[in-house]
């Protein structure tokens, strides 16, 4: 079982990529450092065996090394899930002393322009690769995490390539799952079906390359896929995600679901929550409609994921829409052959609410 | 070096960031790394429990022999087929 923690949601970029929900938690809103320790005291006892941690940017909580000796302290096995911005070297030493695990390092892009404009930051892809030079030093093992979009999924070969010069051991190429900031940003980031189709080649070609020494995970798009992914490999089975302020969540885009009730650490133990009315929802597959109920693979992907079933058709619990056999999937594919054939439009940047820090 | 076969001369060690882990819910040893979690059976648990960077496959099926009064060469093989597996992973780096 595995937690994603998203310590808080301020960050220094924005991208237009981000998952995190439209409506963010501010700073104060946040947990509190023993409230996060007994949260991953709770999640070690229900048998959760990873945490990742995750934001927004979680360099930006400045008790980040603390927080790393807790997660150690209850026996979880710790990555970090960053951006790089925020993290000096003196405390890249310290999460080492601390016990840290692993380290994910986002890639924006792989020169200063591209990066930049992705991350809406200037001097970002800079202080990023002086980060990943220290999480090198330290001997780190290292991942790199690359959202792929339209404006740079022609760069793929060089984003292996810089993986492998930062001496990670993997690296995630995820094209941008349509959730959260990214939606808002769907017609910007859309990827052209040739785009996806290179992709799936230059992957293919770089796992030979790089055998033994990167590997390769890829994420295609879901919505040029004929069967959608298992969301979260069925709900309420194997993840929980907490929000800034304590809220559990079976999937960090759930909040967009209406009528789901979700419990907040500070209200309950995670083992209440785990049995509770949102991750009971959808866990299973007694709940689908049909054409799932009657299909063979509703124990392979559990009719897809909720969310976009509630974006794209407005009902949570529809078929998701990426499936061929649900009655929406052609609107799908109007809806990429429309933001396709149109210039991109400016994006959207992700921010806090105004005036918040 | 995860191609090329694994011979009883190797040095296997758990690279950094990866580590074995006791799961008291589960009552069962794992093995954790990146984005894995591997349930251990009490066989895999007494190989790793012997790797130490230090001591190559033949010592390791040497003590196990021993300690589990088994014929060698068969140890040996199990010990081999069972750490090439992890090696394909990287869950272990041999040497
Ligand atoms: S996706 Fe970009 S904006 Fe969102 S948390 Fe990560 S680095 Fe920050
Ligand atoms: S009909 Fe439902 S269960 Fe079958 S492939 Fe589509 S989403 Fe999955």
């Amino acid at each position: 079982m595995a937690m994603l923690a998203e310590l808080t949601h301020r960050c220094p970029l924005s991208c237009p990529y981000c998952s995190n929900p439209l409506d963010m938690v501010q700073r104060q809103g946040e947990l509190t450092t023993a409230e996060w320790a007994r949260v991953f005291q709770e999640a070690a006892a229900i048998g959760v065996l990873q945490l990742h941690l995750s934001g927004g940017e979680p360099a930006s909580r400045p008790d980040l090394v603390e927080l790393v000796a807790a997660a150690r302290a209850a026996g979880l096995y710790t990555n970090l899930i960053t951006s790089g911005i925020g993290l000096t070297p003196a405390r890249l030493e310290a999460l080492d002393r601390a016990g840290l695990d692993h380290i994910q390092l986002s890639l924006q892009g792989t020169t200063p322009e591209v990066a930049d404009f992705v991350g809406g930051y200037k001097g970002g892809f800079a202080r990023k690769m002086q980060t990943a030079a220290e999480i090198a030093r330290l001997g780190f093992p290292l991942t790199i995490n690359a959202v792929m979009h339209r404006h740079n999924l022609g760069d793929l070969p060089a984003t292996i390539a810089l993986a492998a010069e930062l001496g990670a051991r993997r690296i995630e190429v995820a094209c941008v799952q349509f959730q959260g900031w990214a939606l808002k940003n769907r017609a910007g980031l859309q990827p052209t079906r040739d785009q996806v189709d290179v992709a799936k080649r230059v992957v293919a070609e770089a796992r030979r390359t790089y055998a033994g020494t990167l590997a390769i995970d890829f994420v295609p798009p879901d919505y040029f896929a004929d069967f959608p992914k298992a969301c979260m490999n069925g709900w309420g089975t194997t993840g929980l995600n907490i929000a800034p302020d304590g809220k559990v969540l079976p999937c960090h885009a759930a909040e967009i679901i209406p009528g789901l009730v979700f419990q907040n650490v500070r209200g309950a133990s995670l083992a209440e929550i785990w049995q509770g009315p949102a991750f009971s929802a959808y866990r299973g597959t007694d709940w689908l409609p049909e054409p799932c109920q009657s299909c063979d693979r509703r124990e392979i992907d559990y009719g897809g994921c909720r969310c976009q079933a509630m974006a794209l058709t407005g009902d949570p619990r529809a078929t998701d829409p990426v499936c061929r056999l649900s009655p929406f999937r052609a609107r799908i594919d109007e809806m990429i052959a429309l933001e396709t054939s149109a210039p991109p439009p400016a994006f959207i940047y992700r921010k806090l609410a105004p005036g918040a820090v | 070096m995860t191609g090329a076969a694994v011979t009883a001369s190797d040095r296997p060690c758990l690279p950094r960031g990866v580590r074995l882990h006791y799961d008291a819910v589960r009552e069962t040893p794992v093995l954790l790394g990146p984005e894995i979690a591997l349930m251990l059976d009490p066989i895999g648990k007494a190989v790793l429990d012997e790797v130490d960077g230090a001591r190559d496959i033949a010592a390791i099926s040497e003590d196990l022999a021993r300690r589990y009064d088994a014929p060698r060469d068969m140890i040996e093989a199990d010990v081999i087929e069972f750490l090439q597996g992890l090696a394909v992973r990287r869950l272990v780096d041999l040497s």
